[in-house]
């Protein structure tokens, strides 16, 4: 394949993996940014919804669109119900304190892979896609003729993976309205600028707290939900997103939900175009290398602001 | 009615109040007065339930408060205006409002009425917080906290770094409110701005209300200031 039609393949497959980041890593920014907590269970609340995925599809059996569309739907809202418990058994409990925080999360990461890997086992298994169609893409040439339209072997994507990177945006456009425009998401501001003053008006700082836990896992859930049919869910696939969701948090600015989503599309194309012509781990060393530079010359991120 | 009784509070092992009690009745003002560190913002706080209460008792209205969450507090009518402002500086104007007035789910109008009190936050109600003059930011803190309908209004230094037209506003509009009934707790540095406004002055040291006067009472006796406040 030439140069030309390589390079939008290998976009397009960066696509899907910033689609999918994005998801991932506005549930770990919208975390820190309301609850100043550093989840470092985040991503196995994202394996564990491509775990419960494969467990529905499995148990709803019949045509595979109807089994994936229940785990699409019933996935995330278990793990944000299993976060949100996590948040009041645990997190409560030690008043949010930072440094706990992070330990107790670690905890959480070990509890929650461990309990995965006695239940569900050892092995990778798929979800079936819903569709698949394989979608044949054109490719432009200026010749001596005028513009030339062909069709070069193996410049396609399927069906499914438009649906993911066109679900992904459909959902974080619906984050940003709730953020923006509700009234939920009017509370959830003024909690993350002053939860003080924010309780002296009527906010209970700890319900929010419980939901936004469960939200920003309910977010890593739906992204695994997405990926499950492309990837294969795994007991220890919680690693990858994680490193990624910390590199993308830290590059767009640690809280900002707009740097977020510009961070998640410059290192998911970034990763998946380095890792199509070089290789994936030249990617992810590019990747840290990044966060390297963006904490020694803007520590605040390309959209945080800085510490007063 | 608002009332401490015997009051104990403080952060984790440092104790702030010591068996502090107080009262404040509907349609008047009750100043605190102290030096530094005397322990009215915490006291301010723990009537929010900010500060927890380590011993004794707060009562509104003849209910007991002091044991319920933080946030239920301002929902049965008690509107905080804390020092140095607190607003939301990344929302707007409108938006400071709504937080306010959805505490207590009021309506608009509720905010007309507010927004007449302070026509010149009108023009500002897309404007960030953040970006108004140390006045306009008063009179939204002010307005924000108004937005509950509050039978009882706490007020932490609110004419703190403000030009005397700006406190003018400010005093003009406590002296409306306790017209309407509002019982109001002032925490106040300057004692003139105090001795104006209030109906009963009380005297706060080392986290105790160590002398309730009037005004007159003040007046006659200046030396009370020079033992309690330092002025």
């Amino acid at each position: 394949m030439d140069f030309g039609p390589h390079l939008l393949l290998a976009m397009l497959e960066g696509l899907v993996q910033a689609s999918v980041l994005t998801l991932t890593a506005l549930g770990l920014s919208l975390v820190f940014g309301v609850m100043r907590v550093v989840n470092v269970a985040h991503g196995e609340f994202f394996m564990l919804g491509a775990v419960l995925a494969w467990w529905i599809t499995f148990l709803v059996g019949g045509p595979p669109a109807l089994a994936f569309i229940v785990a699409l739907l019933v996935a995330p809202l278990l793990v944000g119900t299993i976060a949100a418990a996590a948040d009041w058994l645990v997190l409560r409990r030690i008043d949010y304190d930072p440094e706990r925080t992070i330990v107790a999360t670690i905890g959480l990461l070990y509890i929650i892979q461990q309990l995965t890997l006695m239940s569900y086992g050892p092995d990778a298994r798929p979800v079936a896609p819903p569709f698949n169609t394989r979608l044949a893409l054109p490719w432009f040439e200026f010749g001596s003729g005028g513009v030339q339209i062909y069709w070069p072997w193996g410049l396609s994507i399927t069906s499914y993976k438009l649906f993911v990177i066109f679900a992904a945006l459909l959902t974080g456009l619906a984050l940003w309205a709730v953020m923006a425009r509700s009234r939920l998401g009017l509370i959830l501001r003024a909690t993350q600028q002053d939860r003080e003053t924010a309780q002296a008006f009527g906010v209970p700082v700890e319900r929010v707290y419980a939901l936004v836990f469960g939200l920003g896992a309910a977010l890593a859930a739906l992204g695994a939900t997405l990926v499950v049919p492309i990837q294969q869910a795994h007991y220890l696939m919680g690693g990858d997103p994680l490193l990624l969701s910390f590199i993308v948090v830290i590059i767009g600015g640690l809280g900002s939900l707009r740097g977020t989503v510009v961070a998640a599309i410059l290192i998911g194309m970034s990763d998946g175009i380095i890792s199509v012509f070089f290789s994936p781990t030249l990617a992810k060393m590019l990747a840290t290398l990044l966060v390297a530079m963006v904490l020694v010359f803007r520590p605040q991120g390309l959209f945080g602001s800085k510490p007063a | 009615m608002l009332e401490l009784r015997n009051l104990d509070a403080g952060y984790g092992k440092v104790q702030v109040l010591r068996d502090l009690s107080l009262h404040a009745r509907p349609g008047e003002i009750l100043c605190l007065l102290g030096r530094n560190g005397a322990g009215k913002s915490t006291l301010m706080k723990s009537i929010m339930g900010l500060v927890r209460a380590q011993a004794g008792s707060i009562w509104l209205d003849g209910q007991r408060i002091d044991q319920l969450p933080a946030w239920q507090v301002p929902r049965l009518g008690i509107g905080y205006i804390p020092q140095g402002r607190r607003l939301f500086n990344e929302m707007t104007v409108a938006e400071n409002l709504q937080i306010g007035l959805m505490a207590r789910r009021k309506g608009a109008d509720v905010r007309e009425n507010v927004l007449n009190m302070f026509p010149r936050l009108r023009d500002r109600l897309n404007q960030r917080a953040d970006t108004l003059s140390g006045g306009e930011q008063q009179m939204l803190a002010t307005a924000r906290a108004l937005c509950l309908e509050p039978g009882v209004l706490l007020l932490d230094e609110p004419t703190e770094g403000l030009q005397p037209s700006m406190i003018s506003l400010i005093r003009a509009a406590v002296v409306a409110l306790r017209k309407q009934g509002v019982a109001i707790v002032l925490v106040e540095q300057r004692v003139e701005a105090v001795l104006q406004v209030a109906d009963r002055v009380t005297f706060v040291e080392n986290g105790q209300c160590v002398l309730t006067v009037t005004p007159s009472e003040l007046h006659a006796d200046e030396s009370l200031l020079h033992r309690y406040v330092g002025v």
